[in-house]
């Protein structure tokens, strides 16, 4: 059989990768098999367990947290000392949950598999980490079901730690227990966003729940619970074998943000793929990583990181990829997975494609999302065939507003106006040449 | 499904792997288990039904021996998603959404598969697979008898 | 409360409300769909839309949702925002883009609340141009038609259907634009509730089904204020009429009673007003013959009256379906000594002990919103679902009223529905229900015990020991009733507010004086508990109020010739007792006079028949198992589309007759007139004269009235029989009118609400228009006045029969405790369960109940079928000294063995406690007649 079996993978060497610059990835295998448990504690793995359970309190391991400077990988970027420390917990209330969002779906994003699948004990010990921080019982991965291959490399992990005592009553000896289960979703993005995931967790049609109350007050089941994706918990091991300043320190001067991130980059570039670079890093070098355009093409328009990030032009790839430098370009850096698009590649089309992903991922729960991108993705295809109407562009950034932030009941639909009006603002000829002229005109 | 009750707090958490588990026997969830999961879980049909026809990948039709899941989201589409889609086409005289008439597969799209960097990707079964050429597709179906 | 500021004006408001119910109980108009104020808030149509500012330096602003915005002091918002006056003009262009705009041919044009949000947002010209999406729809059963194209996904139906009123066979299906609502399969709707679906929903996705066949437009109706008459809840409606036919049956918003809410007996089982074959003219049968001649009212009366002139001894038979006013006439007619109330004795023992506990046990009987508030429930011997379902709907909402205190002590407002639902987790304040068999409230139970009845009021007995040891102990009691009884007094003790429910639907005084006992010791601990008890008809708590003996009395009196005339009020003696003594006492009757507005077994039997008027065409009051005398108010006037019908109110009848007899002028009578002397006849009963405004009532000057505004069509629709319009028939009895001339507006408060209609409001939510405050109470006040509370003085009626022989204690404590029920070899004791669909005699003639009435069939134990060697569906023979009759099998797992179970109406000869034999159908030898 000629076609590849896909597989997840870095570009950077195992020399390329160390201990102290690349926290995520340095134990990677290069032929990209499993990290085992063996493998993963001779290479200082759970060491950071082993020091912090029982060793420092919840309050100290938030603080250590905070100050490291850690923002959400999922793609919203919000510091995950911060949501622990919002967390609910305490003798009189019930302990929580520790949710992991596995649901990796949105468009250009391929970074939690490569964790998952070859990482898993990376994932594992961040995750005991989290729940020793927020008192979490139990531990939940919410893994898309697509990801085979992550959901053996999962179940074996799991296995491996229980039967080491990594997971379970009174782990390493510190009086703290706590135990983790691999849940498969069964498709949809909008299992993806945190709260639509906790109703998919328990059985539920995966609408999502309205904040406040957040997670941290009242999550699966009600109790206290915290989601975190996937990158963002394989962070924390780190962050607290080494602490707060080495930590941030990852980053340099690069950013006010800490760490690295798993960057990325598709479309027609000739390397696409994955790197861990230093949170901050500018879209510039990424670019060079990934051997610029194939096949002598240019680069037209990128977005930053998923579907839902909005269209950036060349001239930004010199912006720092940092949550908020992308975020004053007006755009958002999302997951950091680019996705590039090339000259002679239209943007209407695109566009389409992407509010009719948006359109079907749409949970139908709010109006303007539920029927308002259905009629933006056909106005797209109107106008990708040349039979657009005066006004349809007009028509169409009126929509995009009205699918803007707090007028819908998640983020799901600003995340899907955000490449419209992108678009439009960079590439307004592309959408002005679907109208359709009088004969003549 | 005992062990799958075990865990969690309510047994409606139960709903997506107990469809997936008749799923996983029949190829697809026939109507007859809709009231038999509600009665197992303790819950309502309606609600069983609610969350079997929300998710994509609960099939609530008969599908093929195989499933083709065909990315479409944007990095694939820049990468020539829609070459790859006429080909499967061609090559199965079928849409999205149709099974061949011989039941051997069903096509259907579906987002992100995660595998950007190989786009265009598509799934067979439990595989992945990517970056395929248009041309590779006649090859490939043959490896699913 | 709190300030906030509305477009730059101050206001007052409710601190704990969402943002969107203060601005709509200030009379603001705000659009909205997914919210509703039974049900909360879930932020899913974003309809309703408003700006909202940080501070007064702020220009700026931020859209926010009304309904999920938590009031807050000194907030500042803006209802008039350009922005959000657009962004709400979108949502509907969104809403309606799939919409089919089939309003000339949806039966919900008119008092549509999408139309009305339309015209409010102002939404008016169609830009989406591209193919609308289409649903098939679905057959939901004889009550609900579908129509699901019209659906704007606001997702109320199910919050309703599922969360609210606890249905499972609806759901939502599908998603993103393809979002479906129906059931899993198609078939009828199961839940009992299902009919607030056409005003929930606020489209026509889901509309009466029973109004379908003869439809007509809101504003073509003519309507009243009328009290459900199907059962003792006493549900406010607005019965719809067009044409001399009721055609449906709405809602009428009570702030105490029903609130929002009707349970499908009762909207939907109306036909029986409608049907063909009423008597509509007076009619005289000669002794022994089988037809009857019709008369004119003089001559009727004069014949009446001279045969009643001839009889020794006149006796009358009052009945718990017709008014107090009715009742009271017909006891005037033939004087106190010889009126029955038409009420069986055992049901009457029933109803006297109820009656009794109402004022003396201590705790009051709560409301139905006041159900709402207890924390503690103890259902003695009911299944409220079936024979008060509008009370079972609020026991489950008390129940899980459990999850609001969850949530609020976590900063979640009750308003958040979805996050009280998800912190809560199906939290529930106890309940315990006692009863024979299963009941549709077991789901959200502690404990569900299946017991005989004597066990039933054994646990009664042991729970109130429990919680004072001065209260009779039960002697032998078995070591799991026993726990169960600490259980629940200790559940009961915890509470704030415990609720006792018990009533009379197993018949058993015994359960009665447990329940009374349970009351009094909680009272006793100065608990602010509560007393339901469940009567089974409309005004059966008034009948008992007026007294009277049991009807087996009234009957023991003809058959033996103590007298021979007899007057039947509005009752069917065939449904009561067996067909045998009835029968005998009919044949030995010189004389039998029968008022009804059904052509019932009993109606021919009589020798003179009057055509009485039903709840649609007659004014009375009614007194509800509350205790809350009621009126309703005649709908229509019958003559005046059908020239020829001689209908008229029981009590009219009556007292013309009473007139007549007594050779004075039949000079017509009021009903205020009836109203005053019943009042002043039974000082019990003295407030009903303040159960509603009196004839002379006018806001503004103005009558009330019955027609709305836009009522069409008056000068033509009697054209077939007059091409002149005669003037609109007169109402001296009330201060309604039969016309649009009258008051009919929001902005006066008023009590009295025959249809609720407002600026801009033409769908039932023109509800919020007449409240103090969304979900509150009529401006005017919530109808009604109570007659029957704790410590309220009554003369007491010394009887000579039905005379229960109560014995209790110094502390007043009941002291029979019954011996535990025994099963019997070869000898079965019968109960009847009483079923919503069948199991009540007017609405069973209604065709839509008649379809949902579940078969007919005799419930075992397992054990005992097994023991028998019989299986579910075998046929069995069921006799008892009365009747004899072949029933399917049906095996309730819970039955408690030794008992068999018969839904109520299967057959009136069968009687709880009766004690019968089983065979299989051939071996008995002889057929069911
Ligand atoms: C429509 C939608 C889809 C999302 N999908 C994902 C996802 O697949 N994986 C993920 O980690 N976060 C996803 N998120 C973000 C999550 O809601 C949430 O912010 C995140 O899991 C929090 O983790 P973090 O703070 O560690 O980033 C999504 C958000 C939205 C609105
Ligand atoms: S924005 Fe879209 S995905 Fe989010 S709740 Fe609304 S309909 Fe669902
Ligand atoms: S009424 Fe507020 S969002 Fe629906």
């Amino acid at each position: 059989m000629t076609a590849t079996r896909y597989h997840s993978r870095l570009h950077q060497t195992a020399r390329e990768r160390h201990a102290d610059t690349h926290p995520l990835t340095w134990r990677l295998h290069e032929d990209g098999t499993r990290v085992d448990l063996e493998d993963y504690t001779a290479k200082d793995g759970y060491a950071a367990v082993r020091q912090v359970l029982g060793r420092q309190s919840p309050e100290d391991v938030i603080e250590t947290m905070k100050s490291a400077n850690l923002r959400g990988r999922g793609g919203g970027g919000f510091s995950a000392g911060v949501k622990w420390s919002l967390t609910l917990k305490g003798e009189d209330l019930p302990r929580g949950y520790l949710v992991c969002n596995a649901d990796e779906m949105e468009p250009g994003t391929f970074k939690d598999r490569v964790l998952l699948e070859q990482l898993p004990h990376l994932l594992i010990e961040g995750m005991i980490l989290a729940a020793y921080a927020n008192d979490s019982a139990f531990g939940y991965i919410f893994l898309r079901v697509e990801y085979v291959t992550a959901a053996r490399a999962l179940t074996r992990a799991l296995e491996e730690a229980r039967a080491a005592g990594w997971l379970g009553d009174d782990i390493a000896g510190s009086g703290f227990d706590f135990d983790i289960v691999l849940h498969t979703g069964a498709g949809r993005y909008i299992c993806g966003e945190e709260t639509a995931l906790l109703n998919s967790l328990e059985g539920r049609r995966a609408n999502p729940r309205t904040k406040p109350p957040f997670p941290g007050q009242s999550g699966a089941w009600g109790k206290p619970t915290v989601v975190n994706n996937v990158e963002t918990l394989c962070n924390v091991p780190a962050a607290l074998r080494h602490g707060a300043e080495w930590y941030q320190g990852l980053s340099g001067n690069l950013s006010d943000d800490g760490g690295t991130k798993l960057y990325g980059m598709s479309g027609r570039v000739a390397r696409p793929g994955l790197w861990e670079l230093p949170i901050g890093t500018r879209g510039e070098s990424l670019f060079e990583l990934a051997g610029g355009m194939r096949d002598g093409l240019r680069l037209k328009a990128w977005q930053p990181g998923g579907s839902s990030t909005g269209f950036l032009m060349p001239e930004h790839l010199d912006l720092a990829l940092d949550y908020d430098t992308i975020g004053e370009a007006g755009s958002r850096l999302g997951t950091g997975l680019m996705t590039v698009v090339a000259e002679g590649q239209s943007l209407v089309t695109l566009v389409r494609n992407m509010e009719g992903f948006f359109a079907r991922e749409s949970c139908g729960w709010c109006t303007p999302c539920r029927d308002g991108l259905p009629w933006v993705e056909k106005l797209l295809r109107a106008l990708e065939v040349g039979e657009g109407k005066p006004g349809d562009i007009e028509l169409l950034q009126e929509l995009a507003s009205g699918l803007g932030p707090s007028k819908t009941f998640c983020a799901h639909a600003p995340g899907a106006s955000m490449p419209l009006v992108s678009a439009i603002q960079y590439f307004r000829d592309e959408f002005e040449a679907g109208i359709a002229r009088p004969d003549g005109a | 499904m005992e062990r799958e009750l075990a865990c969690y707090e309510q047994p409606q958490a139960a709903c997506i792997e107990a469809l997936k588990i008749v799923q996983r026997r029949h190829g697809w969830v026939p109507d007859g288990a809709i009231p038999v999961i509600a009665r197992v879980l303790g819950v309502g049909a309606a609600d069983v039904e609610g969350v079997a026809t929300f998710y994509s990948l609960i099939f609530r039709q008969p599908v093929g021996r195989h499933v083709i899941l065909v990315c479409d989201s944007s990095s694939c589409l820049l990468t020539g998603f829609e070459a790859l889609r006429d080909a499967l086409s061609g090559a199965l005289g079928i849409g999205f959404g149709q099974t061949t008439a011989d039941g051997r597969f069903t096509l259907l799209p579906i987002c992100c598969l995660g595998a950007c960097d190989g786009g265009p990707a598509l799934m067979i079964d439990e595989d992945t697979l990517g970056p395929v050429a248009p041309e590779e597709v006649g090859e490939l179906l043959e490896g699913y008898p | 409360m709190a300030t906030i500021h509305v477009d730059g004006r101050a206001y007052e408001v409710v601190g704990s409300h969402n943002l969107l119910q203060a601005c709509l109980s200030l009379g603001l108009d705000v659009p909205y769909f997914c919210w509703h104020p039974a049900m909360g808030s879930v932020g899913a149509c974003r309809q309703c839309a408003v700006k909202q500012y940080k501070d007064e330096d702020d220009t700026q602003g931020m859209l926010v949702m009304s309904c999920m915005a938590p009031v807050e002091e000194a907030m500042r918002v803006s209802i008039d925002d350009e922005e959000a006056y657009e962004f709400r003009r979108s949502v509907i262009e969104w809403l309606m883009a799939n919409h089919p705009h089939d309003c000339p041919v949806c039966e919900e044009g008119g008092h549509c609340h999408l139309q009305d949000m339309t015209v409010m947002t102002g939404h008016a010209r169609r830009r989406y141009r591209f193919r609308k999406r289409t649903h098939r729809n679905q057959d939901l059963g004889p009550f609900i038609a579908h129509e699901m194209n019209r659906c704007i996904t606001c997702y109320r139906c199910v919050r309703f259907y599922r969360d609210y009123a606890g249905g499972e066979d609806l759901g939502a299906f599908g998603s993103n634009d393809n979002v479906y609502f129906g059931r899993y399969r198609e078939g009828a709707l199961e839940s009992a509730f299902s009919g607030n679906l056409t005003e929930v929903c606020p489209t026509g996705v889901f509309t009466d089904r029973t109004h379908s066949d003869h439809y007509v437009r809101k504003w073509d109706l003519q309507f009243a204020p009328s009290i459900c008459h199907q059962c003792a809840v006493g549900c406010n409606t607005s019965p719809g009429e067009r044409y001399g036919d009721i055609r449906r049956i709405e809602n009428r918003y009570h702030g105490e009673v029903n609130g929002y809410f009707l349970c499908d007996r009762g909207r939907f089982g109306h036909g029986y007003v409608n049907r063909d074959d009423r008597p509509r003219r007076p009619e005289w049968r000669n002794v022994g013959e089988a037809s009857a001649t019709p008369l004119e009212v003089d001559a009727a009366l004069d014949r009446g009256a001279d045969a009643l002139r001839r009889a020794r001894r006149i006796i009358g038979i009052g009945s718990p379906r017709a008014s107090l006013e009715s009742n009271h006439q017909l006891r005037e007619l033939v004087g106190e000594a010889n009126f029955s109330s038409g009420v069986v004795a055992a049901e009457q023992a029933c109803l006297s002990r109820m009656a009794r506990l109402a004022r003396e046990s201590g705790l009051p009987a709560p409301s139905l919103r006041e159900v709402e508030a207890h924390d503690a429930i103890l259902v003695l011997g009911e299944d409220p679902l079936q024979s008060a379902a509008r009370l079972g709907l609020a026991l489950r909402r008390a129940v899980l009223a459990r999850g609001e205190v969850l949530a609020e002590a976590r900063d979640i407002p009750a308003w958040n529905a979805e996050a009280v639902m998800t912190l809560a987790q199906g939290a529930r304040h106890p309940l315990f229900i006692a009863y024979p068999a299963a009941t549709g409230l077991d789901s959200l139970a502690e404990h569900h015990l299946a017991l005989a009845e004597e066990n039933i009021a054994r646990l009664g007995f042991a729970v109130a020991h429990a919680i004072d040891d001065r209260a009779p102990a039960v002697d032998d009691l078995d070591e799991s009733t026993r726990e169960a009884a600490r259980r629940i007094a200790e559940a009961l003790l915890d509470a704030q507010r415990p609720l006792v429910v018990s009533g009379g639907s197993l018949a058993s005084p015994a359960i009665l004086d447990a329940a009374g006992n349970i009351a009094r010791a909680l009272a006793g601990r100065r608990r602010r508990g509560g007393l339901t008890l469940v009567r089974r008809e409309a005004n059966s708590t008034g009948v008992e109020l007026l007294g009277g003996h049991p009807l087996e009395w009234a009957l023991d009196e003809l058959s033996r010739g103590a007298a021979d005339a007899l007057v039947v009020l509005e009752n069917d003696l065939y449904q009561r007792l067996p067909r045998a003594p009835v029968d005998r006492a009919l044949e030995a009757s010189a004389l039998v006079v029968v008022l009804d507005h059904q052509r019932t077994p009993t109606w021919q039997r009589a020798h003179l028949g009057l055509p009485a008027a039903s709840f649609a065409e007659a004014s009375g009051t009614l007194v509800s198992l509350e205790g809350r005398a009621q009126r309703f108010f005649a709908v229509h006037e019958p003559r005046y589309h059908r020239p020829e019908s001689r209908i008229h109110s029981s009590w009219r009848w009556l007292h013309a007759l009473e007139a007549t007899l007594e050779h004075r002028q039949a000079s017509d009578v009021g009903l205020e007139t009836v109203i005053r002397a019943c009042a002043d006849r039974h000082p019990a009963l003295a407030a009903i004269i303040d159960a509603a405004p009196g004839n002379d009532y006018r806001i503004e000057g103005l009558e009330l009235a019955r027609a709305p505004h836009r009522y069409s069509g008056r000068t033509a629709m009697r054209a077939h029989l007059d091409v002149s319009e005669p003037r609109p028939p007169s109402d001296a009895d009330t201060p309604f009118v039969f016309s649009m001339e009258g008051y009919s507006g929001s902005d006066r408060p008023r009590s009295l609400v025959a249809f609720a209609w407002a600026p801009g409001w033409n769908s039932p939510q023109a509800w919020n228009k007449f409240t103090d405050e969304v979900g509150g109470h009529l401006r005017g006040g919530d109808p009604g006045v109570r007659v029957l509370e704790p410590g309220s003085r009554e003369r007491s009626h010394e009887r000579s029969h039905g005379r229960s022989h109560e014995r209790s204690s110094e502390s007043g404590y009941a002291t029979e405790v019954p011996a535990a029920f025994a099963a019997r070899d070869g000898e079965w004791r019968v109960v009847i369960l009483p079923r919503l669909f069948g199991g009540e005699e007017t609405s069973s003639l209604s065709a839509a109940i008649a379809a949902r009435a579940g078969a007919s069939t005799l419930t075992l134990a397992a054990d005992d079928a097994r023991r028998l060697g019989v299986t579910e569906g075998d046929s069995l023979s069921l006799e008892t000294a009365d009747t004899r009759r072949n029933l399917p099998l049906r095996v309730d797992p819970l039955l408690p063995p030794g008992l068999v179970a018969v839904p109520a109406g299967v057959d009136p000869a069968l009687a709880s406690g009766d004690s019968a034999r089983l065979a299989l159908p051939d071996s008995m030898g002889v057929e069911t007649p």
